[in-house]
C-alpha cells in the first residue's frame, strides 16, 4: 500500500517480533510441512530400519499397487459417497433449521432450543456413536417406536445390513452438528437489513415470502464461502463415525480411505502404501478446493481465495 | 417489539400453518437431541440385569448407583481421567500463549514479514503430510508413548491463530502507538495492553481447545496405544463401547475382533456420562464465547 523504507532502527525495534517468528516458523516447518517430505515414503519400499535414505525407490509401484486394488477403488467410492451426502444433508439441514429457528418469536423458547442444539457438537464421536449404537440396537427406541406402530414386525439389526450404513452415517453427522454449524447462518441472517423485512410486510408478503426472498438471498454469500471450505473436507469428513460404528458385516460400504491407510499403514506396517493413500487424498482435496473456488469466481460469488 | 404487533394483526391462515409446523418441528428436532442423552442417563442409574429387559425410558426403574462404583473402581478409568484432565487444563494454557503470541506477531500492521508469516501458517489448513508421515515424525521425534504427544504437535493451529488475528486487527491502533510512545516494547505491548482486551476471543480459542482435548481420543490410540500409562478418558470408553459394537456385527464369528468380556449396557452408559458431564455441565454458560469464535472464524478466512 504505502512504499516504506525500512531503516536498521526498525528492524533492530522488531527484534522481538523477528525472534517470535523464527521460533513459530521452525515449530510449523517441523510439524506441519516436514511430514510432507515423508511423501517420499509413496515412491519407496520404506523399511524403518533403511531410513528414507536407505530404502529401495519404487517409483509409481505403490500407486500401481492402490489403483489396481479392487478394495481401494470401493474405498475411494466409499469416502466420495458418504462425504457428498453428509455434505449436503448436514448443510441443508443447518440452513433450514437457522431459518425456522430466526422465524420463532419467543425469546425464551428460541434460546432454549438453540443451546439444545449445540449440545452434540460438544460430544466427541466416541459418545455420539455410543448413543447411536444403543438407540438403534434391538431393544433400542428405534426398533421400539417401529415395532410398536406396526411397521416392522421383528426388530431390525441396523448395523448388519449395507443399506443402512450411509444413512445412518450422514445421520450421525446432522445429529451432531446441525446446531453448531446452524452457528453462523444464524448470525448472517442477523446482519439483513431489517428494513426489508418492514417493507415486505407493507406489500403484503407472508412468511414463505419473505424467507425465499429476503432470508434466502440474504445469507447467500455465506452459504457460498462455507460450502467451498466444506467441499474441499469431504474427503476428510470419512473416519470416525466409520471407524466406530464399521464392523465385519458393513466393511465392504463402511471402509474410507483414512481407514484404509490406518489398516496398510499402521497395523500392516506398509507405510509406504499407507502414505501413497494419503496422498491421493490430499492431491483430490486440493482440487476439490480449487474447482469450487474456480466455480465460485464463475457465478460472482464470493470466494475463498 | 413493533414487528411482532404487525404480525398479530395481519397473520393469515398459511402464516398460522407455518407457526404450526415450525413449532412442531423444532419441538421434534429438541426430542430427538435431548432423548438419546437422556436415555444413556437413566440407563446408567438403572440396575444391569433389570435394563436388559428394556423398556427404560427416561427414567430408571430400578435405581442403583453400581454401575457408577463399578466405572471408578477401574484402574484404567481413573489413569484416563487424570490424563484427559492434565492434558486439557495444559494443553489448553500452552495453546493459549503460542496462538495469542502468533496472531500477535501477524496482526502487527508494522512488522515488515508480517504476510508472509500469514501465508506460512494459512497453507498448514489446506496441505498435510498425512498419517503415516506423520506418525513416522512423532516416532523419530521420540514423541510416541509419551504424554507430549497430546501436548506438542496440535498446539499452533491456524484457525485458532486466525480468529485471534481477527480480533486484534479490530482493536484500534491508537493503543499500540501510544504504548510505543511510552517506551514500551513488543512483549509489553502485547502482556499488557492487547491480551487484557482480549479476553473474549481467548476465551473462545480456549473453549475450542479445551473441548477438542477432551474429546480426542484417535491420538491415544495412534501414538499411545503401548503405554497404558498415557491413556485418555475418551480411548478407554472407546475401548468398553466398542467391544459391543462389533457383536451387533458377529454374525461371523470368526471376526478379527476378540470380543472381550461384555460389559453390561449400564456401565458402558455410566462411563460416558461421566465422560460427557464436564462439557454439559459447562457449556452452556460458554455459549457466547463459542458464538462470537465461530462468527469470527467463518466470515474471515
Amino acid at each position: 500500500m504505502k512504499a516504506k523504507r525500512i531503516s536498521w532502527k526498525e528492524i533492530k525495534r522488531q527484534k522481538f517480533l523477528m525472534v517470535c517468528t523464527l521460533c513459530f516458523v521452525v515449530y510449523g516447518i517441523v510439524f506441519y510441512y516436514l511430514p510432507l517430505g515423508g511423501w517420499i515414503m509413496a515412491f519407496q519400499n520404506y523399511k524403518s530400519r533403511d531410513g528414507f535414505f536407505g530404502s529401495q525407490w519404487v517409483g509409481l509401484d505403490k500407486f500401481k499397487f492402490l489403483f489396481s486394488d479392487a478394495t481401494f477403488i470401493r474405498v475411494i467410492r466409499n469416502t466420495l459417497a458418504m462425504g457428498v451426502l453428509n455434505l449436503v444433508t448436514t448443510f441443508v439441514m443447518a440452513i433450514v433449521f437457522a431459518i425456522l429457528l430466526n422465524e420463532v418469536r419467543l425469546a425464551m423458547g428460541k434460546k432454549f432450543v438453540q443451546t439444545v442444539s449445540y449440545l452434540p457438537h460438544f460430544l466427541s464421536w466416541i459418545i455420539v456413536t455410543g448413543i447411536l449404537h444403543d438407540a438403534l440396537s434391538s431393544s433400542g427406541i428405534i426398533n421400539e417406536l417401529l415395532v410398536k406402530v406396526g411397521l416392522i414386525d421383528n426388530p431390525i439389526n441396523f448395523f448388519a445390513h449395507k443399506g443402512y450404513f450411509w444413512p445412518i452415517v450422514a445421520f450421525a453427522n446432522v445429529w451432531k452438528e446441525t446446531g453448531w454449524n446452524a452457528i453462523v447462518y444464524l448470525a448472517a441472517i442477523t446482519s439483513i437489513d431489517p428494513s426489508l423485512y418492514e417493507a415486505a410486510t407493507i406489500d403484503g408478503a407472508g412468511r414463505w415470502a419473505k424467507i425465499k426472498n429476503i432470508t434466502l438471498p440474504g445469507i447467500r454469500p455465506t452459504i457460498m464461502i462455507l460450502l467451498i471450505m466444506n467441499i474441499g473436507n469431504v474427503l476428510n469428513a470419512g473416519f470416525e463415525v466409520q471407524y466406530l460404528l464399521g464392523n465385519g458385516l458393513v466393511k465392504s460400504v463402511s471402509e474410507t480411505i483414512d481407514i484404509y491407510t490406518l489398516t496398510w499403514g499402521v497395523s500392516q506396517n506398509d507405510f509406504s502404501l499407507g502414505t501413497a493413500a494419503g496422498i491421493f487424498k490430499s492431491v483430490v482435496a486440493i482440487i476439490l478446493i480449487v474447482a469450487a473456488n474456480q466455480f465460485a469466481k464463475k457465478t460472482g460469488d464470493s470466494r475463498l481465495f | 417489539m413493533k414487528k411482532k404487533k404487525v404480525w398479530k394483526t395481519k397473520s393469515s391462515l398459511a402464516d398460522k400453518i407455518f407457526v404450526v409446523c415450525n413449532t412442531v418441528f423444532l419441538a421434534a428436532f429438541v426430542v430427538v437431541t435431548l432423548y438419546p442423552v437422556l436415555n444413556t442417563v437413566a440407563l446408567s442409574f438403572n440396575d444391569g440385569i433389570d435394563a436388559v429387559r428394556g423398556g427404560i425410558h427416561l427414567i430408571p426403574r430400578k435405581f442403583t448407583l453400581q454401575n457408577y462404583k463399578t466405572v471408578f473402581n477401574q484402574q484404567n478409568i481413573i489413569t484416563g481421567a487424570y490424563i484427559s484432565v492434565a492434558r486439557t487444563v495444559l494443553g489448553t494454557i500452552l495453546a493459549l500463549a503460542t496462538n495469542s503470541l502468533l496472531a500477535y506477531v501477524v496482526s502487527r500492521k508494522r512488522f515488515i514479514f508480517r504476510s508472509q508469516l500469514s501465508l506460512f501458517w494459512v497453507v498448514t489448513m489446506y496441505v498435510n503430510g498425512g498419517m503415516i508421515p506423520t506418525l513416522i515424525l512423532y516416532r523419530n521425534l521420540g514423541l510416541t508413548n509419551s504424554f507430549w504427544v497430546y501436548i506438542i504437535p496440535g498446539m499452533i493451529g491456524a484457525f485458532n491463530m486466525l480468529v485471534m488475528r481477527t480480533y486484534m486487527e479490530g482493536l484500534p491502533d491508537g493503543l499500540e502507538e501510544s504504548a510505543q510512545i511510552d517506551g514500551a516494547g513488543d512483549f509489553r505491548i502485547f502482556v499488557s495492553i492487547i491480551s487484557p482486551l482480549c479476553k473474549p476471543v481467548y476465551a473462545t480459542v480456549a473453549l475450542f481447545v479445551a473441548v477438542g482435548q477432551w474429546n480426542s481420543w484417535f491420538d491415544a490410540m495412534l501414538y499411545n496405544r503401548m503405554a497404558s500409562q498415557y491413556t485418555t478418558l475418551q480411548y478407554e470408553l472407546m475401548k468398553l463401547l466398542s467391544s459391543v459394537m462389533q457383536q451387533s456385527g458377529s454374525a461371523n464369528p470368526g471376526s478379527t475382533t476378540a470380543v472381550a468380556a461384555v460389559t453390561p449396557v449400564t456401565v458402558r452408559a455410566a462411563a460416558t456420562v461421566a465422560t460427557m458431564l464436564p462439557i454439559i455441565c459447562l457449556y452452556p454458560f460458554l455459549q457466547r464465547y463459542f458464538v462470537t469464535g465461530m462468527t469470527i472464524g467463518s466470515v474471515k478466512e
